[in-house]
């Protein structure tokens, strides 16, 4: 029991991480609590949905689809709710605001399209059958969500680390104004990070549908207070600490409703955002990665 | 002003929407004593031509009319056959119908006028628990016998002497769920999982606590989780190692369905059936779990499929008046007419009193079963009770 628990807990930590890697990155370099990043996650779902549902695509395009799609999304949001506020380097308090109405607004909206009835992928699309690996049951889709953020990761730090564009993302994060001054086009930079996070956060969306079956407008609701979680135990803009944090959460969770008790299995998240905050309020490696706003 | 269904639907339809005005113009000018003099004649036929009246208040309009239709259609039906025998009392029986619209403020006003304005006897319905809990303290205060078909929820019958209800609560269903699965697959040892974040599934939790412990079955552990949860897995992989008989749930729809694809994913042998309350009695379930739906037990009042002759007899005549297959609330709504005219009848007079009282002794067995009321005046019977299991993607009576 104790191996399938460890694999429950790595598989739903690896989709937290994912969520909280594209919501870290965002925050790390923007420097803005978006919350519209919840919506990301369920935009991203439905548009795989549509994709495999209306246009009858596989679930190989459709997954990349949706994932690149809520990626335009995320960049057009941003600009129309963020472009005026950084002109006008409003406080930060403004944006959260913005976004917090933003994020009411999308939410209703999709409700009135879709409602709220869940949904789930057609099961033709996706061989949804577990087989066993030494004593642990799994399914294709879970081996596919861990497969996705070792990709994304690696993309991620091979983005930061090595490419020039990566290194003004860094600048960026570093100090904005001394970044456009040594003549790096901020706004390009900011819409590749609006676009990244909000591929990021599609994707965990479309595979956690695929995963548990259950796509409805809010699901990106209920993912947002799980991310906050994770992004504050590891570090606010640290996707390193996000990356692990992520992960050590989805553990936790498993071991608790599997030796503790499930009715405390909800709390472990929160419990420890709480303890983070009184003990380690930089998040667990102590320092972030890069400099928070 | 009489709806009987001898009239032409159309015409009902029209006459319900000239009442709705007349409710509303009585609203606008409630102080104008002239508006109410203009009014007051036209309900007030009611009684006198020649036949027995009796009041319902059903949604029949709104998003949840398709509640208070079927409870029409099913009532209706049996007003057919009524008539068709001879009436009540030697004259025919009419129902008088009011929209509530699913409002409870509706319901209140709809039940001051058909006991105020058209005097009737006893009043049908409303439909849902909330517009009885507005409806009904009315009717009780005013000595009017009012008879819920589908108002479930705990506490109706407390409202007060007058107060019926025909509907099973689902405190009588999951007890006989439960016993079916123990005497049929020797159910010994259970795990029960259930959201501990809503008030319905919590309260089902509940009966199926107290009846497990009841039927000696034993409880190997209890998990829970929340509603929105979608990922079970952690507490099905300690179900698993624990090796229950059966698997207890209270869930509503979402919960379930993802509870049953999370079982068949964590290789849970089918064997090991999922025993649901009537939160996972709906084709929802199956829609969203598909194969791994398959094998799940519920209890229901009753089920079209039923094979016994009334039961037949009862969905042939509906197909054949409405040309659609009747649902869980028509079956309770033409039962009660039935019990209800009997009712009348063995009262001898369109009194509330005398009906108040037959009603307390009246014996029926319609398309729902065997039926008698408590002294409570809930349902005293549950032989009625069909368990149903899903096989190929589809609920059938369990063999």
């Amino acid at each position: 029991m104790l191996a399938q628990q460890l694999a429950n807990g790595v598989i739903a930590g690896s989709a937290y991480a994912l969520f909280a890697l594209g919501f870290s990155l965002m925050f790390g370099v923007l420097g803005v609590i978006n919350l519209t990043y919840g919506f990301y996650f369920s935009a991203g779902a439905f548009l795989a949905l549509y994709a495999t549902k209306s246009l009858g695509l596989p679930i190989w395009i459709a997954l990349p689809f949706g994932a690149i799609a809520s990626g335009l999304i995320a960049v057009v949001l941003d600009f129309l709710l963020l472009t005026r506020l950084r002109r006008t380097k409003a406080p930060e308090l403004a944006s959260l605001m913005v976004t917090l109405g933003a994020t009411l607004l999308l939410y209703s909206a999709m409700t009135a399209i879709f409602g709220t009835e869940i949904r789930r992928f057609p099961p033709a699309v996706f061989d949804s059958s577990s087989f066993e690996l030494a004593g642990i049951r799994l399914s294709l889709s879970q081996i596919l969500i861990v497969a996705s953020v070792i990709f994304l990761v690696l993309l991620f730090i091979f983005l930061l680390r090595a490419t020039r564009i990566g290194l003004a993302m860094r600048a960026l994060a570093e100090n904005g104004s001394a970044a456009q001054l040594m003549g790096v086009d901020t706004d390009a930079v900011m819409r590749l990070v609006s676009f990244l996070s909000g591929m990021a956060g599609g994707a965990a969306g479309i595979l956690m549908g695929l995963n548990y079956n259950a796509i409805q407008p809010y699901m990106g609701e209920a993912m947002m207070l799980k991310g906050f979680a994770v992004i504050i135990f590891g570090g606010l803009g640290d996707m390193r600490g996000a990356l692990v944090a992520g992960l050590l959460i989805g553990i936790f969770e498993a071991l608790t409703a599997g030796y503790v008790s499930s009715v405390l299995k909800e709390a472990v998240a929160f419990l420890l955002l709480v303890l983070t905050l009184w003990i380690r309020p930089l998040g667990m490696f102590g320092q972030a990665a890069v400099k928070r706003a | 002003m009489k709806m009987s269904t001898l009239v032409h639907p159309a015409l009902c339809a029209l006459a319900r929407v000239t009442l709705a005005r007349v409710t509303l113009a009585k609203v606008a000018l409630a102080s104008l004593t002239l508006a109410s003099f203009a009014l007051q004649p036209i309900p007030a036929e009611a009684q006198s031509a020649g036949s027995v009246t009796i009041g319902a208040i059903e949604i029949l309009s709104g998003p949840n009319s398709k509640y208070g239709v079927a409870i029409k259609n099913g009532f209706d039906l049996a007003l057919d056959e009524v008539n068709k025998a001879g009436g009540v009392l030697g004259q025919p029986l009419a129902i008088t119908y009011e929209d509530s619209a699913g409002n409870k403020d509706q319901a209140l006003n709809a039940a001051r006028q058909l006991i105020g304005r058209a005097k009737v006897p006893l009043i049908l319905g409303p439909t849902l628990s909330n517009e009885m809990f507005a409806a009904g303290p009315i009717a009780n205060e005013r000595k009017i016998p009012i008879v819920g078909t589908s108002t479930t929820a705990n506490g109706i019958t407390a409202i007060g002497p007058y107060v019926f209800r025909t509907s099973l609560p689902e405190a009588s269903v999951i007890p006989v769920t439960l016993k079916t699965a123990q005497t049929k697959f020797g159910i010994k040892k259970v795990a029960v999982m259930y959201g501990n974040d809503d008030a319905f599934t919590k309260s089902a939790y509940d009966v199926m606590k107290e009846a497990l412990a009841k039927l000696g079955i034993e409880t190997l552990t209890t998990e829970t989780f929340g509603g929105k949860d979608t990922d079970f897995s952690a507490q099905l992989t300690k179900i698993k190692s624990l090796n229950p008989d059966a698997i207890v749930v209270s869930a509503l729809a979402d919960a379930g369905a993802g509870i049953m694809l999370a079982k068949q994913a964590l290789g849970i042998p089918k064997s090991v059936r999922i025993i649901g309350g009537n939160g996972l009695n709906s084709t929802k379930v199956v829609e969203i779990a598909g194969a791994a739906a398959d094998g799940l037990l519920v209890g229901s009042p009753w089920f079209i499929g039923k094979k016994d002759a009334a039961n037949q007899k009862f969905v042939a005549a509906y197909h054949a008046k409405y040309n659609d297959d009747p649902d869980q609330f028509a079956a309770q709504a033409y039962d009660t007419l039935h019990l209800v005219a009997g009712a009348i009848t063995a009262a001898g007079a369109p009194d509330p009193e005398k009906i108040r009282e037959a009603l307390l002794k009246a014996k029926s067995n319609g398309v729902m079963g065997p039926f008698a009321f408590t002294p409570d005046r809930d349902p005293a019977d549950t032989s009625g009770v069909t368990v149903l299991e899903v096989k190929d993607g589809k609920f059938q009576l369990l063999e």
